[in-house]
């Protein structure tokens, strides 16, 4: 007689920010489903995936994202860890594996890690900061908690295409830089279209009496980008990546101090 | 007599010349440096070989309207904060190449 066996077969679900198809495996029905409306603007049909991701959620865990991550490369291997989560992932077979407890914004954060990685490779970088696109150009506003990254995203006029109120994705293209819409949202909730445009400036943000737009130097403007460049790997190579990239985007792109009274009046400037 | 120092640059950093200054980023810890105008002279000229003297006579004192002395005697405390962070390597002996200056101390 043959054996009985019980078999479970996980389903999947194609997540594509910045032209990067992921796909998203778990056993747990309902845990896909919230995948698919986390994400809803950002699945793709594609069957031709850069990516495969295999989900086993845990049963218990602390659930604290608030733990330091642990990322290091490891026989060509990345291993992440935080308290809420444990993934490995192997860029040369393009397979990884999550375990993490049932919160989302678990896989948020691996999926952010993972895009940190595969675009320091390709000379782009995700950012803390607001980004929407106005007259067919991308405007980055960037700086620390509080600096009015959410402010300006919410502020932002009718005409105005919202990327992210919170991380942005910046991709290199030849010479030119563009901004990418992403389901990274923040306090606004809200996740961005799925739009992208060349880059016309990057704002580093400071509230003020009045509104102004102030050039700065060349080096306050590479240490100001750095600070507020998502970069979790502690290798070398890779912090040396980082910063030629951010060097290079300073090259190329104005990056400028907007000093801003938060009310709407703000968006005048950023035509 | 003082012997000469040699300095080189440490491999484990990610340097960018920037109009006048440097800026340089340890890439073990991350730490962001930024070197002024006469820095990055030094910082240009630190090949290992090249001894800290001859890069603040030839480098620094033809430009820079600087007293020899007080040139070195700057050049030196520089060189030396830089190596205590492990962002340049300075040496008794000419450092011969990026695996020897591994191991060179301060």
């Amino acid at each position: 007689m043959p054996r009985v066996t019980a078999v479970t077969e996980s389903c999947g679900v194609v997540v594509e920010i910045g032209g990067i198809p992921i796909r998203l495996r778990c056993a747990d029905r309902d845990f896909v489903r919230q995948i698919e409306e986390r994400y809803a603007g950002f699945l793709s049909s594609s069957n031709d995936v850069s990516f495969d991701f295999e989900i086993e959620l845990a049963s218990k865990g602390t659930e604290s994202g608030d733990d330091d991550l642990r990322l290091v490369l490891d026989s060509g291997r990345w291993l992440m860890e935080r308290g809420d989560f444990r993934a490995q992932w192997n860029p040369s077979t393009a397979h990884g594996r999550i375990q993490q407890t049932i919160n989302p914004y678990s896989l948020d954060s691996v999926l952010r890690i993972v895009h940190t990685l595969l675009l320091a490779h390709k000379r782009g970088f995700l950012l803390h900061a607001s980004s929407a696109i106005r007259n067919g150009r991308a405007f980055l506003f960037s700086g620390v908690s509080g600096a009015g990254k959410t402010t300006m995203a919410r502020l932002a006029p009718p005409d105005a295409a919202l990327l992210t109120d919170e991380i942005s994705y910046v991709t290199r293209k030849g010479n030119s830089y563009f901004a990418v819409g992403t389901p990274f949202s923040g306090e606004l909730v809200r996740p961005g279209e799925n739009l992208e445009a060349p880059i016309e400036a990057l704002y580093l943000l400071a509230k003020g009496p009045k509104n102004k737009i102030e050039p700065i130097e060349r080096v306050a403007a590479v240490r100001g980008l750095l600070g507020n460049i998502l970069f979790f790997a502690r290798d070398p190579e890779f912090v040396k990546l980082v910063f030629d990239t951010a060097c290079e985007f300073a090259s190329h792109v104005p990056i400028r101090q907007l000093t801003f009274v938060p009310d709407a009046s703000v968006w005048e400037l950023i035509v | 007599m003082k012997n000469s120092r040699y300095v080189a640059r440490s491999t484990a950093v990610a340097a960018r010349a920037l109009g006048d200054e440097t800026m340089v980023m340890s890439a073990t810890n991350s730490t962001l440096f930024t070197l002024n105008e006469i820095a990055s002279v030094i910082w240009a000229a630190a090949d290992g070989v090249t001894p800290l003297d001859q890069i603040v006579a030839n480098r620094i004192c033809t430009q820079y309207d600087i007293a020899p002395e007080l040139a070195l005697k700057d050049a030196e405390t520089f060189v030396e904060d830089l190596a205590a962070h492990g962002i340049l390597l300075v040496s008794d002996q000419p450092v011969a190449g990026p695996a020897n200056a591994r191991g060179v101390t301060p």
